[in-house]
């Protein structure tokens, strides 16, 4: 049988691993499909190539597509999120001096405890940060500003977008203070000794979703029977990746020159949850730091495309009420049922949910009765209700 | 008309100087190269060019858009180049490789011959880049098949000219390339010994 060959787009990074597991595994072919991966650069170029039709899919930011949607982007065809690839595997950290001088004032670098690290990370700043994020639109801005929202330094933070490959010189350079960014770049700035792990990304958000699996509206209306297969595909290397036996070999396929070109010691720190916090080895253990599908990481609530655009319409002053309405529409709960219960994947009742309200895994309605959501809660105790949202 | 001041976002010095002698033939222009990521965002801010031009696989892109979101009513907001009357131009920018950073309001006419010269450049380094990989690509072959020779010389006491003779005939056989049959017995020989 001849496969079928789609262009996919992804960025290197850890949380790429759905798509370079579905070709390298061979859930790709089994699929029909033979999928080319190409290593963009930049978030940027991922969306122009998958806006320009160069390429067919792409790895990207969860926000991306939702921004595009509210029209902050260039004039593409409309983007459609057609499933979640991953959940949390974020961590925030800062330069050797301001870790030097938490150290100082008592500090453990326990990577958990949000209010911990930000009371000390006040102690030490004077009012002013400059934290670093890979793009404009990411869940690691959503991170940063949720975690600093009502402080005093709330005021005195800028947020400046650093490649994530960069993230490590720009925190040596002093051009940055702190930074969350995704695995494996923390880990590297921890390897390169420019920096120190601060806080899990999943310590102020419990679920926060990280990327998406993203086509134009356009190949997606007239290529049905691809984006399906692509789907369950992808769908089937995440289940994959959360067998937890696999990632350690998913770490030695991620690793290798075409993809990350990194040590798979390095690569294997996020996958395992064991990360190191400093040059000198402490190493935390932080059970699930990224998942890639079980407590039905993969479906995409459209609760969470209201969530996530209400920040982005806050900060760029766009009407906030319209902009969640109209970011629902991006997130294809329609096509993930319609692709993946052939794949087994179980449905839920609803394709919203109030996020934020679960402190402990929770079973809800779904087609087989077997759906039991990860914990998702904010560190901030907010739930947010889109039957509640303004409108 | 005012010259357009063009910023061009490129570390190799060598590719910034072409691509400075290709825009200058296209027009008179204020130019100027930024060659390194340190304080991009700064220095793009202080110029206010009318275009910024940067490989579409620079990572520092992601710099320039947040510089695009926020700019903010009273400075002078610049945006990804998408001409949606002109998509050929726009596809063909992308697929040599460049990116454009325009300012709001610039006419398409202006920005055109910039685009069209800066897209001819880049071309010319995606073809030095191609006959580049492919010249590496023909010496480690040689390599190779230097190597083989030498194991089938040593093996079975023939001359240079056998052993090639040998291989090409294997390679012919079995349908693949010679380099391919000499990298098999390489590694082969390799195990054995």
């Amino acid at each position: 049988m001849s496969l079928t060959t789609l262009r996919l787009g992804y960025v290197p990074l850890t949380d790429a691993a759905p798509l370079i597991v579905a070709q390298e595994l061979g859930f790709a072919a089994e699929e029909g499909l033979a999928l080319d991966l190409i290593r963009v650069q930049s978030w940027a170029q991922s969306r122009d190539l998958l806006g320009m039709g160069t390429i067919d899919a792409a790895h990207m930011l969860v926000p991306l597509p939702i921004a595009q949607t509210l029209g902050l982007g260039p004039d593409y065809p409309r983007f459609d999120l057609v499933m979640m690839l991953s959940v949390g595997g974020q961590a925030i950290a800062v330069s050797a001096a301001l870790a030097d001088a938490m150290r100082g004032q008592g500090h453990g670098f326990g990577f958990d405890d949000p209010v911990a690290a930000r009371d000390a990370l006040m102690a030490v700043t004077k009012g002013q940060l400059r934290v670093g994020v890979p793009f404009p639109f990411s869940t690691q801005a959503e991170l940063v500003r949720r975690w600093l929202d009502g402080t005093d330094l709330a005021a005195g933070v800028t947020i400046h977008t650093v490649p994530p490959p960069l993230m490590a010189d720009a925190l040596a350079a002093g051009e940055v203070d702190a930074f969350c960014v995704g695995e494996p770049w923390a880990s590297y700035a921890v390897e390169t000794g420019v920096g120190a792990l601060l806080l899990a990304g999943r310590a102020i958000w419990a679920s926060p979703p990280e990327k998406g699996l993203v086509l134009t509206r356009n190949f997606t209306e007239a290529r049905p029977e691809e984006t399906g297969r692509l789907m369950r595909a992808v769908w089937r290397a995440c289940r994959w990746l959360d067998r937890p036996d696999n990632r350690g070999t998913a770490a030695e396929i991620l690793s290798r020159p075409e993809y990350l070109n990194l040590p798979p010691e390095l690569t294997e720190r996020g996958l395992l949850g064991r990360l190191h916090v400093s040059a000198s080895g402490e190493v935390r253990q932080f059970p699930g730091f990224i998942r890639f599908h079980d407590g039905a990481v993969n479906f995409p609530w459209r609760s969470l495309a209201a969530l996530l655009a209400r920040r982005i319409a806050g900060v760029h002053g766009l009407d906030v009420a319209r902009a969640m309405e109209q970011a629902t529409e991006c997130f294809r709960t329609d096509l993930y049922r319609q692709h993946l219960r052939s794949a087994g994947a179980d449905l839920p009742g609803a394709s919203a949910r109030i996020e934020g309200a679960m402190a402990h895994p929770t079973a809800v309605a779904s087609e087989k009765g077997q759906m039991i959501l990860a914990p998702d809660a904010f560190f901030d105790g907010e739930t947010f209700d889109l039957a509640f949202a303004p409108r | 008309m005012a010259r357009l001041s063009i910023i061009v976002v490129e570390r190799d010095r060598e590719r910034a100087l072409r691509i400075v002698d290709g825009l200058m033939a296209s027009g008179d222009h204020a130019i100027t190269v930024i060659s390194e990521e340190t304080g991009l965002a700064r220095r793009i801010a202080e110029q206010k060019p009318d275009i910024v031009l940067i490989d579409v696989a620079d990572p520092s892109r992601d710099v320039l858009e947040e510089l695009a979101l926020v700019s903010g009513p009273m400075e002078r907001p610049v945006a990804m180049f998408v001409d949606r009357s002109d998509e050929q131009l726009t596809r063909a920018a992308i697929e040599a490789g460049v990116s454009a950073y325009v300012v709001d309001g610039l006419q398409p006419e202006r920005i055109k011959p910039v685009l069209d010269a800066a897209i001819a450049r880049f071309h010319m380094f995606q073809k030095m880049r191609a006959e580049l990989a492919a010249t590496k690509a023909a010496l480690e072959d040689r390599k190779i098949i230097d190597r083989a020779k030498a194991i089938l010389m040593k093996a079975r006491g023939i001359d240079e000219e056998a052993a090639y003779a040998l291989l090409r005939k294997t390679a012919m056989d079995q349908k693949r390339r010679v380099a391919d049959i000499a990298q098999q017995l390489v590694m082969a020989a390799g195990l054995l010994t």
